[in-house]
This record gives C-alpha cells, sequence and structure tokens, in this order.
C-alpha cells in the first residue's frame, strides 16, 4: 500500500513537472509534446491493432533471445566453472568480448542472417549471454565446499554431483544473474529493432521519427518502459517463489535485486 | 581393532611458512568405541579427523580401517560436521535420502528407510520441512538421520554440537550417545569441550598444538548413562584440566 503512494505520487509529480516546463518554455508540440497529447497517442495506438502486433513481435524476439541466453549461459557457465582449468583459457577471450557494445555486431548479424527478426534476437542474446555466463562459472566457484565434501562422502558420482549438487547450490546466485539480464537484454531490444526490422517497438521508434511524430515517439518510450518494469516484476515472483526453499539465500537475494 | 592409525604426519604451507597440524600420530579404535578428540583449536583434531574420514592425504604413515588403507571417502564412514552440510534446496526427506540415490534402491525404500530415521532423531512432523526453517538443533538431528540411513560402520563428527546453545547441546550429547550405543556405531568425536568429551567418550585423546600431538589417552570408565554432578565424572574432568594446564605452564616457561 504504501509503495502504491510512492508510485502514485512520483507519477504525479513527474507529469507535473513536464507540464510545467511545457508551459514555461513554450516549445513546440512537434520538439517536445505535452504530457496530456502523449496520453493521447497512447489510447490512440491502443485502440488500433498495430501495437499489439508490435509488442508481440517485440516480445517474440525477447523472448527467444533471452531465452536461448539463459539456457546456453547457464549451461557453458556450468561448465567452465566446473572445469576450471578450461575456464582459465576461455576467460581472456571472454572478457575482451564482453565490453562491446551488441550494437557493435550489427552490421555483421544483419551480414550474416539478413533482415527481420533474427537480428534483433541476436542482440537479445548477445546481451543477455555474458552476465548469466560469467555469474554462473563465478558462482560454481563459490560454493560452500561442505556440499562437496557430502557429495564426495555419500559416493555421488561425479556427472551427478553437477546437476544434483553444484547447479541447486549455485542456483540463488545465477538466478540473481538471469533477473539482471532480463533487465539489460530489454534495454537492447530497441537497438535490435532500429536496424533490420519491420516491425516491434523499436521500429516504431524509427517510423515516428522519419514521421515526425514526437507524441508516438514518446507514447512507444512509455510502453517500452513500462512492459520493462511488468518483465522485471514477473521475475521477481518467479524468482521470489523458486529461492523461498533455500531460505535464508533467497532473501539475500531479493535484496540484491530491489535496486 | 578397527581402525589404525600409524606415525601420520601432515604439514601444511602457510604464508611460506610450514606448520606441522600432525607429527607422527598413532593410535588404535576399537569396534564399537566412542573415542573423542580432545584439544585447543590449532591441534590438528579436526585435521586428524578428516585424514580417517578419507578427506585429506598425508604426508607420511598411513591410516587404516578394517585393515584397508584409507584413500578416499565412503559411505561405509560418514562424516557429521558442524555447519550440518545439509543441502537447503532440499526437504527434510529429501536430505536424508541424499546418501541412499547413490545406491541402486527403489525410490519408495529410499523414502522408507529415511522416513524411519527422521522418526528415529524425533523429526517426523518435519519432513517437508527445509532446513532453514529448523532449528539448529533439529537440523544437525537431519544431519545424523542422514548418517545413520547409509547405515555407516563408523561416524565422524567434527565439532558437531559447537554451534548449538549449551541446553540443546546437553539433550543432543544424551541422544548421540544413546544412537551411537544401540546402533553400536563405532564414532569419533572431534570437540574442544572438556566436559562434553567426558560425557560421550570411552576414551578422550588429548591433543597440543604446533605440532599438533597426541599428549595423552586417557580411558573414562564411568558408566554410559553419566551423572555431570557425580564425584568420578568431576574427577575426570580434573584429570584432563590437569593434562592441559600442564600445556600452558609449559608455554609460559618458553616465553619467559
Amino acid at each position: 500500500m504504501k509503495t502504491l503512494k510512492h508510485i502514485v505520487v512520483s507519477l504525479l509529480i513527474f507529469i507535473g513537472l513536464w507540464q510545467l516546463i511545457y508551459l514555461i518554455g513554450g516549445f513546440q508540440e512537434a520538439l517536445f509534446p505535452a504530457p496530456f497529447s502523449v496520453g493521447k497517442a497512447i489510447v490512440t495506438m491502443f485502440l488500433h491493432k498495430d501495437v499489439y502486433q508490435d509488442i508481440g513481435a517485440s516480445m517474440y524476439r525477447f523472448v527467444i533471445g533471452y531465452l536461448l541466453a539463459v539456457a546456453s549461459g547457464i549451461l557453458l557457465g556450468l561448465l567452465l566453472g566446473w572445469f576450471p582449468r578450461v575456464f582459465n583459457y576461455v576467460n581472456p577471450i571472454i572478457q575482451v568480448l564482453r565490453p562491446i557494445s551488441p550494437i557493435a555486431w550489427l552490421p555483421f548479424i544483419v551480414l550474416w542472417f539478413g533482415i527481420g527478426d533474427i537480428p534483433a534476437i541476436v542482440i537479445i542474446f548477445i546481451a543477455a549471454f555474458y552476465p548469466i555466463l560469467l555469474t554462473t562459472a563465478a558462482s560454481v566457484g563459490n560454493i560452500d565446499p561442505i556440499y562437496l565434501k557430502v557429495a564426495k562422502n555419500f559416493g555421488i558420482r561425479r556427472h551427478r554431483v553437477l546437476f544434483t549438487i553444484v547447479f541447486p547450490a549455485a542456483f540463488p546466485q545465477i538466478m540473481n544473474s538471469i533477473h539482471i539480464a532480463l533487465g539489460s537484454a530489454w534495454v537492447f531490444l530497441v537497438a535490435g529493432e532500429m536496424t533490420g526490422a519491420q516491425s516491434g517497438l523499436g521500429f516504431r521508434i524509427i517510423d515516428a521519427r522519419n514521421n515526425l511524430r514526437m507524441d508516438h515517439l514518446l507514447a512507444t518510450i512509455v510502453i517500452i518502459g513500462i512492459i520493462g518494469l511488468l518483465l522485471d516484476s514477473l521475475i521477481k515472483v518467479i524468482e521470489k517463489k523458486i529461492l523461498s526453499n533455500w531460505g535464508k539465500e533467497a532473501k539475500e537475494g531479493g535484496k540484491y535485486n530491489a535496486n | 581393532m578397527q581402525i589404525e592409525i600409524r606415525d601420520v604426519s601432515k604439514t601444511f604451507q602457510q604464508k611460506g611458512e610450514q606448520l606441522q597440524v600432525l607429527d607422527k600420530i598413532s593410535l588404535e579404535i576399537e569396534k564399537g568405541e566412542f573415542v573423542c578428540l580432545l584439544g585447543p583449536s590449532g591441534c590438528g583434531k579436526s585435521t586428524l579427523l578428516n585424514s580417517i574420514a578419507g578427506f585429506e592425504r598425508l604426508d607420511q604413515g598411513y591410516i587404516k580401517i578394517d585393515q584397508e588403507l584409507v584413500t578416499a571417502p565412503t559411505s561405509k564412514y560418514v562424516t557429521i560436521f558442524q555447519n550440518y552440510g545439509l543441502l537447503p534446496w532440499r526437504s527434510v526427506l529429501r536430505n536424508v535420502e541424499l546418501g541412499l540415490e547413490a545406491t541402486k534402491l527403489p525410490k519408495n525404500e529410499r523414502e522408507a528407510i529415511a522416513k524411519k530415521y527422521i522418526h528415529l532423531v524425533g523429526l517426523s512432523k518435519f519432513e517437508k520441512s527445509h532446513p532453514h526453517q529448523l532449528s539448529g538443533g533439529m537440523q544437525q538431528r537431519v544431519a545424523i538421520a542422514r548418517a545413520l540411513a547409509v547405515n555407516p560402520d563408523i561416524l565422524f563428527m567434527d565439532e558437531p554440537f559447537g554451534a548449538l546453545d549449551a541446553i540443546t547441546r546437553i539433550k543432543m550429547q544424551k541422544d548421540i550417545l544413546e544412537i551411537t550405543k544401540s546402533h553400536k556405531k563405532t564414532t569419533l568425536f572431534v570437540t574442544h569441550d572438556i566436559e562434553e568429551a567426558v560425557y560421550l567418550a570411552d576414551r578422550i585423546v588429548i591433543m597440543t598444538p604446533n605440532p599438533g600431538k597426541i599428549k595423552e589417552i586417557i580411558p573414562v570408565k564411568l558408566p554410559t548413562s553419566r551423572d555431570r554432578t557425580s564425584d568420578d565424572f568431576i574427577r575426570v574432568r580434573d584429570r584432563v584440566f590437569e593434562i592441559l594446564n600442564m600445556k600452558e605452564t609449559t608455554i609460559l616457561e618458553y616465553e619467559l
């Protein structure tokens, strides 16, 4: 209830300031749309079926790219964490590739995969992949050695240890990285759809710019923000539900995710 | 003789310095015996326990259990740790089943065995709980049930009650004594609590640090059910104090 109060008040202040700047500045509507016209744009957009198609197209690309990153990031991360000697050789390459913005690969991606859904999927994949991979690999190395001692004592075979002990023991940290990666991947959705896509929320941004419809542009931005927020809340709920079995660690994980 | 420890030595490298944690330790433990390794921290008692359990490699000497050299841990000898080593993502029942999963027992039999031992430690009501929902004493009970479920010959306990409050600890001491005696388990128990050692042990192995050595082994000839306030009990306890105090004066002299 208190958070609701915070949200409402902060929104009102924000919109109020926006309206005030609009009134005082005397900007042209085409350069700096007023809150009211953006609100109107959102309503008109939702009365049209285009926006649902755009959201659908974006979500489709996002979910595929993100889930591929989650699956491959966890699997590779587990293996690299489990075989630290291999990881030592792979890590330098990862460290060079990781700080490169996924956008930098876009020309190649378009060259190799053409236009359509794939460039956005690949961009989202790259954005989500590295944090999950690296956190998973690190968390495997960080698990409490007592779990491995217990596994050894009870004669659990090495290949089974990876999935019955190591993965669940590292899971709270992995889940945390999955959560953080969701946000960063969503950030790159727009960039991924700005080139090569003929639909989606990122394309809608470019389209609005080309048509000088700043009200539509801002309306799309608002929609992107709200969907991002909803996705984050959704994964927070899932995270909490899964990690409740882990006890204390789940609470810790939750705290990290508050930011 | 079930456990034979012969001239066992081990050194650790610590900040470039050689630290002799075990210095020519020899010890024999009979089947069904309850032996406490007692000493201040750094005397190598945990290292010795870990070596017998197969977790540590030796520099010199050998350890045999049932005439066989110890090279790796097996579920014939189960270690119970101070911080329980329970898997937090598993329910009590699934934790106790862990050791049975390496066997070829069918699922329902594993469950039946696990339930039997959960009942033995008095936690039947908490089968479906997760470790974080239990108190420290209850968590250690789960670890004990998990160890017993694989029917080991020997229990190794590394300060198992060190994290528990005094009253819970006394209750746990009573229970573990009953369980190990009734199930005829050989038990090697590491502690730095003198009263705990006198209460539990058939023999107390007193160790001293730098280098880790056995100072003295005292048999505790008291009845299995021991009264902590009886004269005999206090006499044995005083004897242990005496042995450990002598060590303190030697250090003082050394420093002077």
